[in-house]
């Protein structure tokens, strides 16, 4: 009975489990110590000759070097984009464009660890979001606008569409190669070309994006990738060559971009900032309800321009929802990007950081009052822990501005009314959250927010299918859906008109 | 949790011991947590000692009509030993029997910290009388059950008669004596995840120790989803009267990998408190073998045949 003995003395279980690294192997990647530009269907040294490192967010260390494209740079693109345009690309048949599209999607997929991994060693975030979203819907927006592009006709009746021309497509550096889809698709499935610049600090998964070009054999010129800084961005703004821009980032930028626009005919979209509140009613499914606040605010470290970080909470559920909130962030494995056990990873940039940092400083002394989970941070690179604002007043700096960080700001309503009137009072208006199991209220609620995406019982859901994008301050035109080919587009609906 | 608000009028429950907003339970949402839990990537040591646990909860399990205290004598040295050539495999949890087998399974588990767990109260449909179930129930603890796994009444509850239900689980309880109570609530006959909240709710307002997902008797067993519910529900009542309930999920877990995702489910949802035998068990007539032939290859980096794991 020794034996026995022995197996009953057991001690108790640990106290803890903590689970074994579980990091994705990154070797799937091979980086090139330096990147050049890719136009006209090549890589090439830039004329300017500067070049600047990128990063790994995780461990502060350089992944390799990029190019800083000046003007010369962007003019070429232009021309090359520009060439392409009126050389082939705008004459070859709708199915024939749609066939490319469905290739890129394709290898899109078939690549589709290797983008994973390098996405998230270059812009920080978790491996199982960029495993399980930022690439499925990468690859689900090209095959989308594939199908668009022999439809046009179609889904524009009696308007002739016809294509712009060259696109300037200046993208965040929050989702590089989701943004790139959902400027690219669009953009080629209605038959224009396109200059595209990825953000400074994550420029790699754009110029990876390149050889899947090279393997579609998508003719030379149609898409061209110029690297950069603000300055880059600026250019291409001001090219003379560039038919629209689409510019997605923040809403002070966007701005400026509206003023440089201003009387050139160029046609713009902005897909801007936003200060989203998330509505949560004391009928709501209360477990789920935290999911969607953490899912809203958390997911890519709170870089998310619809990000739900104003919390609205019916007040005679406040307690439990605030309770359940702590309770689930103590269990958020914040750490290495490429663990796939990792919920919130790295902030994208020292300068990122030092916005949120200061932003959240000036909360604290505003009179919010903070939590924070225990949390182990890894001792290099840019992180921040979950943070949980309550007691904030719609007054506040952290419920006004957008901290772009995994920042919630807590505030509190007694009536429907009253819920619309703080949800809506803020310049932006991107998108909106209500949770309630009341399906009539969900009704007319999401009528009178003004929000361009309101999500009912969940939050941060995207679908190729569906139209994105903001109002007042968050900016115009639409992404996604029918309604993203037509910033694309030219009509000439005269014969209908009867003009 | 200090302010839970009233209860929807209609619906019969005691308000002693207080248990927390019956609220509801979004699927959509809940089905999508437990998959993004269930892709945890669990390795090595972490998986190891969730291996190790997932002996130490189990319910080993055979309910047949063919039951014999032959067959219960060969699960008895099973469930004491696990693996003879191992000595470092821990016994199980327990042994659930049906009633006529408590003796026989009694008798061969003496000495070791196996108990001896018995369905009772008409088990698997619960659709008898009342005294007949308690009779039952008081005849399995006279035996020396050390627990009691009972069913609801899911006529009654699903005709609405709550608190029938509930008195049946308080007389139930009463008639357990010091023998720990596990609801079962059938989940695959309950419908709705709301209704699974409910019923959760009410077993536990009513006494129980544990609640229990299924009787292992329909196809529509254990899930992850389904057992969240129950989770959330006992963290629930937890933070309201800071009493804590039990959980066992049973049917349908036959591989060590659904073993380990349960129990990363319950580590996320309720911590660390609740991974010990008194308040997680795991029932599963099959399950055995497979975590036994994943501890033998986490230690010795190789799978080995079936054949040298003992069919019992």
């Amino acid at each position: 009975l020794t034996d026995l003995e022995r197996r009953q003395d057991r001690s108790p279980v640990p106290s803890g489990w903590d689970y074994a690294p579980a990091p994705e192997a990154r070797d799937i990647v091979t980086l090139e110590e330096r990147y050049g530009l890719y136009i006209g269907g090549e890589l090439v040294e830039p004329r300017s000759g500067e070049y600047f490192r990128t990063l790994d967010p995780s461990r502060e260390e350089p992944l390799a070097e990029v190019a800083q494209s000046g003007k010369e740079d962007v003019d070429l693109a232009v021309r090359a984009a520009r060439d392409a345009f009126e050389n082939g690309w705008s004459d070859i048949s709708p199915a024939e464009r749609a066939k490319y599209l469905f290739r890129i999607a394709r290898i899109l997929q078939e690549r589709s660890r290797e983008f994973a991994v390098l996405e998230s060693l270059n812009g920080g975030k978790p491996i199982r979001e960029s495993r399980d979203v930022d690439l499925p819907l990468t690859a689900a927006h090209f095959f989308y606008y594939a199908g668009w592009a022999d439809k046009l006709e179609y889904a524009f009746p009696n308007r002739r569409p016809k294509p712009i021309g060259v696109a300037g497509q200046i993208i965040p550096w929050n989702f590089p190669l989701l943004m790139l889809a959902w400027k690219v698709a669009p953009a080629l499935a209605a038959g224009n070309t396109v200059v595209l610049k990825p953000a400074e600090t994550t420029p790699l998964s754009a110029l990876l994006f390149a050889d899947v070009l090279r393997q579609a054999e998508l003719p030379p010129g149609v898409v061209n990738i110029i690297t950069g800084d603000g300055r880059t961005g600026a250019e291409l703004v001001k090219n003379e060559g560039v038919d629209k821009i689409a510019f997605t980032g923040s809403t002070e930028v966007g701005k400026a971009i509206q003023r440089e626009l201003a009387g050139t005919g160029k046609k713009l979209t902005l897909e801007l900032g936003g200060k989203a509140a998330n509505i949560i009613f004391d009928d709501a499914a209360l477990d789920q309800a935290v999911e969607g606040i953490v899912n809203g605010i958390y997911f890519n470290q709170g870089h998310v321009c619809c990000a739900g970080s104003r919390l609205l909470v019916q007040e005679s559920i406040y307690e439990p929802v605030i309770e359940k909130l702590k309770q689930r962030l103590r269990t958020l494995r914040v750490g290495d990007p490429l663990d796939k056990n990792t919920d919130v990873g790295a902030i994208n940039s020292r300068e990122q950081l030092d916005k949120i940092k200061e932003l959240v400083a000036s909360g604290e002394e505003e009179g919010a009052e903070i939590y924070q989970p225990p949390c182990r941070l890894p001792e290099k690179g840019y992180w921040f822990v979950p943070t949980v604002f309550t007691n904030v007043a719609q007054s506040y700096r952290v419920a006004q501005e957008e901290i772009f960080g995994p920042v919630l700001s807590v505030l509190t309503f007694r009536t429907p009314d009253e819920a619309v009137e703080k949800a809506n009072n803020t310049p932006y208006g991107l998108s909106a959250g209500v949770w309630t199991e009341k399906g009539s209220r969900i009704l007319s609620i999401a009528q009178r927010l003004r929000a361009g995406v309101i999500w009912a019982n969940t939050y941060n859901r995207f679908d190729p299918t569906s139209p994105f994008g903001g109002y007042k301050e968050s900016g115009f035109g639409r992404e996604g859906g029918l309604h993203g080919l037509e910033p694309y587009l030219d009509f000439d609906d005269s014969e209908t008109r009867g003009e | 949790m200090a302010k839970a608000p009233a209860l929807p009028t209609g619906f019969e429950l005691p308000l002693e011991p207080r248990i927390p907003r019956i609220g509801s339970v979004d699927q959509v949402a809940v089905e999508e947590r437990a998959a993004t839990l269930a892709r945890r990537s669990i390795k090595r040591e972490a998986k190891l000692f969730a291996l190790d646990l997932a002996v130490r909860i189990m319910d080993l399990t055979t309910l047949e009509g063919q039951d014999t205290p032959g067959k219960i004598a060969a699960l008895a040295s099973k469930a004491i030993r696990p693996d003879p050539s191992d000595p470092g495999i821990p016994s199980v949890a327990a042994l659930c029997v049906y009633p006529n087998l408590v003796p026989a399974a009694l008798e061969k588990v003496k000495g070791s910290s196996v108990k001896v767990a018995s369905v009772a109260t008409a088990f698997p449909s619960g659709q008898s009388p009342t005294h007949i179930k308690v009779a039952e129930v008081r005849d399995v603890v006279e035996m020396g059950a050390d627990e009691v796994d009972m069913v609801i009444d899911r006529g009654a509850f699903l005709s609405g008669r709550y608190a029938k239900v509930y008195d049946e689980i308080v007389q139930v309880k009463e008639a357990s004596g010091k023998a720990h109570l596990k609801v079962i609530l059938e989940v695959g006959e309950l419908g709705t995840y709301d209704n699974v909240r409910r019923a959760s709710l009410l077993a536990m307002a009513a006494g129980a120790d544990f609640i229990k997902t299924s009787t292992g008797k329909l196809p529509a067993a254990a899930t992850l989803p389904v057992t969240l519910v129950m989770l959330e529900a006992i963290r629930d009542v937890y933070q309201e009267t800071g009493r804590k309930v039990g959980m066992k999920p049973a049917g349908g877990i036959r591989q060590a990998k659904q073993a380990v995702q349960y129990l990363v489910q319950l580590y996320e949802t309720l911590g660390a408190e609740w991974l010990t035998p008194d308040l997680y068990r795991i029932g599963a007539s099959t399950l055995l073998n497979d975590v036994l032939m994943q501890i033998r290859k986490e230690k010795t980096g190789s799978y080995q045949s079936p054949d040298y794991f003992t069919i019992d």
